[in-house]
């Protein structure tokens, strides 16, 4: 592109806006859509973040008219939007909303989706670019790739003059659910669309907290000194849900909570947190240091106490009583499926060897939180007396990514009084709760990125890959380790996870 | 809750803050800024409004000055809010008699330490906003020229006494209409010969885009006057034909482009609430409104009837103009470049 003499590094009031394009969506019935991406989509109108003439398609087997869909969006907008509703944005996007409606494997019904998109270059100026969003299960990929390639709709085609139009792909996780389904899928989509038109989202990376990690690391001096084994005694990275699996037993069972969270977010967070410093935050430089970093991770010699896993039974939680995960709707009574995963890590670097890194997810637990807590070591020496310091825990810095996103520093403060008495207190940072409503949603952030074709916040294949080289000797254990043992709903989880940290003297935060 | 403190002192109104701020449980959100809004009793409600919903996104300490009856004693009113609309607080200051004229001396005790100070005059504001007594306290000063009895004059005012850290809503109004054309000229085009900026009479930020425009674009653009509402139409010459943002009903915009079909797109106009959350996502001075604001004094020394053009190229004081507003707008250009 030529240089804009309109954009200025120096004007930073103006943002970046999407060029002209058409977003065709498939599985615009699911629940993605209609919570999540369909309000993305108006917020980013509301926000002037869209180009004139954008242009959303959706496809699915109803049987729809346009004005069907747009009916499906209004509602969907109007419920879960993040900024206020206004009529006169509405209209703008609802101009440029069609409908397919049709099977995967209905040549027809692509043929067809094939000339709205061209129609929609004619009418509404969308310059023959085309993101396509599959929200869809994994196993319909293979067919929605085919269909989108021989309907030649994955091909950008070129006018003469001007730049040559784009075309991307964008999908959801899982990607695959061991480093071989993985490679099969990536070889499938990479047939049909180079590395680069290819972006995977994990929306834990379009969350502000977790682009917050990099402003923490690189942007400031305090942190740095200590963020290395010379202080950092462990590290814990928890994703914990209070839901059991809802209604999506079909997609859960035979997944499990370590391939569902771990083996995406939680590494993606681990890699934030303990890579080096990039050149610069380019997508090239960015991925570059978390694949050295996963490339560094390491499994405990002894799986066996080096993991954890189990499976939720009935009981209470929050004060509901709730079924166990075997009595769910949809789930076989002798299912294997993990809700709940713990892993210990090592990575093998100068920065943290010998720290090591705790990782945990899981279903029904007593409450819904995110975070990273950095676990620091204790003073070598106290120049107190030991009752002083009996209240005195280990120094903490926590990123709090959901909810309440903010950081928190934790460290000993004299109580107020004639004796000398330590105890833990807490620095707080919040983004604070009316607050938050303000700062994007991650689908909104991660779908102009799309559309503008800005990848760094989107994991490359080697990333996924280098998770699954990490996950899969996990698994395979797993599998032929029996049953998952069972823990209550709205417990802390199995004891075997407990025990997996107490080996080592150390103990889970609490949740 | 609502503290009424008459008679009072800055003293006690620190005080109070600090007991409200225990009472509300050791209340850990972090202030960002302070936000000094210089304002009347007419003005004060819809202002104090758009702070607390901006202070939303950037939880702040509102300090709300009202000056009353400048000739009687000298007395300090003071009402506190806390913890109602959103995590800022907000103290509504009534000087009275002689104390007006030192509302300095009542603030600087009352600022959150090690946070940021932006002046803000709903208003319209003082010529030099950066020499007033409560701009001086303020890294970030936002005056309202569309505000002011003669909009172009004001601007010429602000040109002429610009400092860094000066800013004006006229300007923030002008943002999504320059986003907009930015992502235009982000696109193939041919090249561009001039243009012209239509829009209500006294409209000060069609007067900027015209600026920022013949500034960044180096050709001339016109200024032409429209019934409104605000800005109507920017419009670009090319070779090819012309390009068109047309927006006739303060709604919604339709994009021309030769050989191309039309594109329509929102482009509301914004509340000053978010013309205020813009304003004070960045403190740091803005050196493109300084720029815009100066190549509007240089080519705005003739006619101010429609019609009249901001002059192409960088600014450059010794070109066009009324002499002495050019004397004066070297003076500005020195402290611009220190």
């Amino acid at each position: 592109m030529t240089s804009n003499p309109l954009r200025d590094s120096r004007d930073r009031r103006i943002p970046q806006v999407a060029g002209p394009c058409v977003l065709v969506m498939f599985g615009v019935t699911g629940d993605l859509a209609s919570k999540k991406l369909l309000p993305a989509v108006y917020d980013l109108a509301n926000r002037g973040l869209l180009p004139p003439g954008f242009s959303l398609v959706g496809f699915a087997r109803r049987d729809w008219v346009d004005e069907d869909f747009a009916q499906v969006a209004y509602e969907a907008v109007k419920l879960h939007s993040r900024t206020p509703f206004r009529e006169t944005v509405w209209q703008q996007v609802c101009e440029g909303v069609r409908f397919v409606s049709g099977e995967f494997a209905d040549d027809d019904a692509f043929d067809e989706l094939a000339k709205t998109v061209a129609d929609l270059d004619a009418q509404r100026g969308t310059g023959g670019n085309c993101a396509f969003y599959l929200s869809v299960p994994p196993k319909a990929f293979p067919l929605v790739i085919q269909q989108l390639k021989r309907s030649g709709l994955s091909e950008p085609g070129g006018t003469s003059a001007g730049p040559r139009p784009w075309r991307r792909i964008v999908i959801e996780k899982p990607f695959g659910h061991d480093l071989k389904s993985a490679r099969e899928l990536n070889a499938m989509v990479d047939a049909v669309f180079p590395a680069q038109s290819v972006f995977r989202i994990d929306h834990y990376l379009g969350k502000e907290t977790v682009q917050n990690i990099l402003a923490l690391r690189f942007a400031n001096t305090l942190y740095e000194p200590i963020w290395n084994r010379g202080y950092v005694d462990h590290v814990q990275i928890t994703m914990a849900e209070d839901i059991g699996i809802g209604g999506r037993a079909g997609y859960y069972d035979g997944i499990g909570a370590a391939r569902d969270v771990i083996q995406n977010h939680l590494l993606q967070l681990l890699a934030l947190t303990a890579m080096e410093e990039p050149v610069s935050f380019a997508a090239d430089s960015l991925r570059a240091e978390k694949e050295k970093v996963l490339s560094a991770v390491t499994l405990p010699p002894d799986l066996a106490a080096g993991t954890g896993r189990g499976q939720y039974s009935a009981g209470w939680q929050g004060g509901v009583q709730v079924p166990g995960y075997l009595e769910e709707e949809g789930i076989p009574a002798d299912s294997h499926t993990d809700t709940y995963a713990a892993i210990e890590l090592a990575v093998d670097t100068r920065r943290w060897a010998g720290v090591p890194f705790f990782l945990r997810t899981g279903k029904r637990l007593p409450s819904r939180m995110s975070e990273i807590a950095l676990m620091f070591q204790r003073a070598p020496h106290l120049p107190f007396t030991a009752t002083d310091t009996e209240e005195l825990g280990q120094n903490a810095l926590v990123i709090r990514v959901q909810p309440d996103e903010g950081v928190t520093i934790r460290f000993g403060s004299k109580v107020p009084g004639s004796a000398m008495e330590v105890r833990d207190v807490n620095m707080d940072f919040a983004y604070g709760g009316a607050f938050t409503e303000s700062s994007p949603e991650a689908y909104e952030r991660l779908l102009l990125d799309v559309l503008i074709g800005d990848p760094p916040l989107f994991p490359r294949q080697e990333e996924v890959e280098l998770s699954w080289t990490i996950l899969d000797p996990i698994e395979e254990f797993w599998a032929s380790a029996g049953k998952p043992e069972q823990y209550p709903a709205g417990s802390d989880g199995p004891a075997s996870a407990d025990a997996l940290v107490a080996r080592t003297g150390r103990a889970w935060r609490r949740l | 809750m609502t503290i009424d403190l008459t008679s009072t002192t800055t003293g006690a109104i620190r005080d109070a803050l600090t007991r409200e701020r225990n009472r509300l449980g050791g209340q850990t959100t972090g202030m960002v800024l302070n936000l000094i809004i210089v304002t009347d009793e007419a003005g004060q409600y819809d202002a104090v409004r758009a702070a607390s919903e901006a202070g939303r996104e950037h939880p702040c300490r509102i300090l709300g000055i009202i000056t009353r009856r400048p000739d009687a004693d000298s007395r300090l009113d003071a009402e506190i809010h806390t913890g109602e609309a959103g995590p800022s607080q907000t103290v509504l200051l009534r000087m009275y008699g002689p104390l007006g004229q030192h509302a300095d001396s009542v603030i600087r005790p009352l600022l959150a330490a090690d946070t940021p100070v932006v002046t803000w005059w709903p208003g319209g504001g003082p010529a030099r906003p950066s020499r007033d007594p409560l701009g001086v306290l303020a890294q970030r000063r936002v005056t309202d020229a569309a505000e002011a009895t003669s909009p172009r004059e004001a601007l010429a005012a602000r040109s002429r006494g610009y400092q860094q850290g000066d800013t004006d809503l006229s300007w923030t109004r002008a943002t999504s209409w320059r986003s907009l054309l930015a992502a235009t000229m982000d696109q193939p085009h041919a090249a561009i010969s001039g243009g012209r900026v239509t829009a209500e009479k006294d409209n000060p930020t069609a007067d900027l885009i015209a600026a920022w425009l013949a500034n960044r674009l180096g050709v001339p653009f016109a200024r032409d006057n429209s019934g409104g509402p605000g800005i109507t139409e920017v419009r670009f010459t090319t070779a090819d034909g012309d390009i068109v943002l047309a927006r006739p009903d303060g709604r919604t915009a339709t994009l021309t482009k030769p050989g191309q079909p039309d594109r329509r797109v929102a482009l509301h106009r914004r509340e000053t609430a978010e013309l205020l959350t813009e304003e004070l996502r960045r403190l740091n001075p803005d050196e493109v409104y300084g720029e815009t604001l100066a190549g509007l004094a240089a080519s705005s020394g003739g006619d101010q009837a429609g019609g009249d053009h901001a002059g192409g190229g960088q600014p450059d004081g010794d070109q066009a103009g009324g002499s002495q507003s050019d004397g004066d707008q070297a003076d500005g250009q020195h402290q611009d470049r220190p």
